[in-house]
């Protein structure tokens, strides 16, 4: 029997010849991953195991993102926790402030991951880096201290969907309206335990960026991981980023896969999920008068360059309406250096947006703009759940930059062609 | 045997209400017990009592990888977590930190808020004891079980490297 790309993928990490879906493995790890959140808890854990050293000083990564820069004592006594493990370990990859960005977006942009990679990350939104052909998972603390000692982890093989891209976006339609769209269409357990392949001639329609906001959704449908076939773009990305090794791994042409779908993109409208789940989607054609109060463009989903050259197109030369707090954060230190530089910040602050250093902040109702009882914000984040962005009583709705600032004119959830 | 009064959710109960983001500052077992559920259920932490049993519907734990989620679950004194089906990192996380969890869609519908529940998690065996009805769920694969029999993947690496 064929094996799909995530298959082959496992196999070779195993160390088999091949696997089966439902098979439990033993793969052996090129990066392990953690943030502020997830390895103080991995810190004690690893403590247990009782071990000197990680398995190897580079193939661990740590970025505090999400309370940082530390929103208060806690959060900077756990920061701390970290940065004595780090320095005890000599883990050579720690990101401070002044140098970090969001994690997601950081680790590809340092070149820590290449195609063919397996990699172990104590946040759910690891299976970002399935945009460069690799496996990346998202796993909690445990593993991840596991993983610091050994450099392996266990995986049961995935059974895959596979997504058949076609055709050519609309003006205004983009990666987060695809990853939405397809959220929408198999529900936010519609790839339980599975992989989401993403293939076809459409796939050229799509920038690295797109892809990476695409397969780091795939965990919003409750897939394992989310992965594209290497193209050239591909290829260029890792080759200006990084001096790793890659390897690509192609499906076989008999692989299995549970189930099949054609999308095209041409089909898809700019799309936008109303609370509180990510697969309560609608086109912008059925939206309706929907006030906000607050517009977030950032994230691991959605703070990289093309997001904020979008942003920047609909607001250049606009006023934000008034009463509407904007908050654009770029994902990493270089992202933010770039947008400077292209004049990008300086449209955002004449239009009366603010700007913020990299922080996940408030997708996850940590810091930096969190919502009060009542309140409602349009977010290019991931989650919408009950309270995620603040109050249990405020609400989220996901959508794209394009989405995201043109509803900052208007101050209703609005399309980029009702502002333009 | 596990044994305790069920305390009944829906479908898709996601890691930030089981315990939202702004408690997570924190690492200390207890603490997170004492905000479990808090936006979904505000009277959890005071109803909950030892050995009692969540009963939830679909997708279990959706959402973010943190592991505070089955720890806060576990520390509030729940002794076990029946879904008709759990999100892949709440899985693994659950068993990594050593709380039992079972699928089993038939218990879920029949089981009420209150019911008195017990779970055979050797055998698969769920028992409404309220109602006098018994459902049979499927028990961890091997591979599994050996990590639960050294009490989490902690002990299961401590094990494997005598």
């Amino acid at each position: 029997m064929g094996m799909t790309m995530t298959q082959k993928i496992l196999a070779h990490s195993a160390g088999a010849g091949a696997v089966e879906p439902g098979q439990f493995i033993m793969s052996d790890l090129d990066l392990v991953l953690g943030n502020d959140i997830t390895t103080p808890v991995a810190i004690e854990e690893f403590k247990k195991i009782g071990k000197a050293d990680v398995f190897h000083t580079q193939k661990v990564a740590i970025v505090p993102d999400h309370f940082t820069p530390n929103k208060d004592i806690r959060a900077a006594e756990q920061c701390r926790a970290i940065r004595d493990f780090v320095h005890q370990m000599d883990i050579e990859n720690y990101f401070e402030v002044g140098e970090m960005g969001i994690e997601h977006a950081l680790i590809p942009e340092k070149g820590l991951v290449v195609a063919g990679d397996v990699v172990i990350g104590a946040d759910s939104h690891t299976c970002t880096y399935g945009a460069l052909g690799a496996f990346a998972t998202g796993v909690g603390s445990t593993d991840m201290a596991a993983g610091m000692a050994m450099g392996k982890a266990w995986f049961k093989v995935p059974e895959a969907i596979k997504f058949v891209l076609t055709g050519k976006k609309q003006k205004w339609v983009s990666g987060k309206d695809i990853i939405l769209h397809i959220i929408g269409m198999i529900g936010v357990d519609g790839a339980l335990y599975k992989s989401m392949e993403y293939t076809g001639q459409g796939l050229s329609d799509l920038s690295m960026d797109e892809r990476f906001t695409i397969a780091n959704m795939a965990i919003e449908a409750g897939a394992k991981n989310g992965i594209f076939e290497v193209d050239e773009k591909t290829i260029t990305y890792m080759e200006q980023h990084s001096t790793k090794k890659y390897d690509i791994f192609k499906a076989d042409d008999d692989a299995e896969y549970s189930e099949v779908y054609e999308i095209d993109l041409e089909s898809i409208r700019p799309t936008v999920a109303f609370p509180h789940l990510p697969d309560n989607t609608r086109t912008i054609d059925e939206i309706g008068d929907i006030p906000i109060d607050q517009v977030v463009i950032g994230s691991c989903t959605n703070g990289r360059l093309e997001d904020l050259q979008i942003a920047a197109n609909i607001l250049k030369g606009k006023t934000i309406k008034k009463g509407v707090r904007t908050i654009i954060i770029p994902a990493t230190q270089k992202i933010y250096l770039e947008a400077l530089r292209e004049g990008l910040i300086e449209i955002f602050i004449e239009a009366g947006a603010v700007v913020s250093t990299p922080t996940c902040g408030p997708c996850l109702g940590g810091h930096m703009g969190i919502l009060a009882k009542g309140e409602r914000a349009i977010s290019t984040t991931n989650r919408n759940f009950v309270g995620r962005m603040g109050h249990k009583e405020s609400e989220v709705y996901l959508a794209s930059p394009a989405v995201a600032a043109s509803s900052a004119i208007t101050g209703r959830i609005s399309s980029p062609e009702e502002v333009l | 045997m596990l044994k305790g009064r069920a305390h009944k959710y829906g479908d898709n109960v996601d890691t930030d209400v089981i315990i939202p983001a702004r408690y997570l500052t924190t690492i200390d077992w207890d603490e997170l017990a004492s905000h479990c559920m808090v936006d979904i259920d505000v009277d959890f932490t005071n109803r909950v009592r030892p050995g009692d049993v969540m009963v939830a519907g679909w997708n279990f734990g959706c959402g973010s990888s943190r592991e505070h989620a089955p720890i806060a679950i576990k520390a509030s004194g729940i002794s076990c977590v029946i879904a008709k089906s759990f999100a892949r990192i709440f899985y693994r996380n659950a068993i990594n930190i050593g709380l039992p969890i079972i699928e089993c869609t038939e218990a879920v519908d029949d089981i009420e808020c209150g019911d008195m529940v017990s779970v055979d998690m050797e055998k698969g065996i769920i028992i409404n004891l309220t109602e006098g009805r018994e459902y049979h769920a499927m028990g961890f694969p091997p591979f599994m079980q050996e990590i639960i029999n050294s009490d989490g993947l902690i002990g299961y690496i401590k094990d494997n490297r005598k």
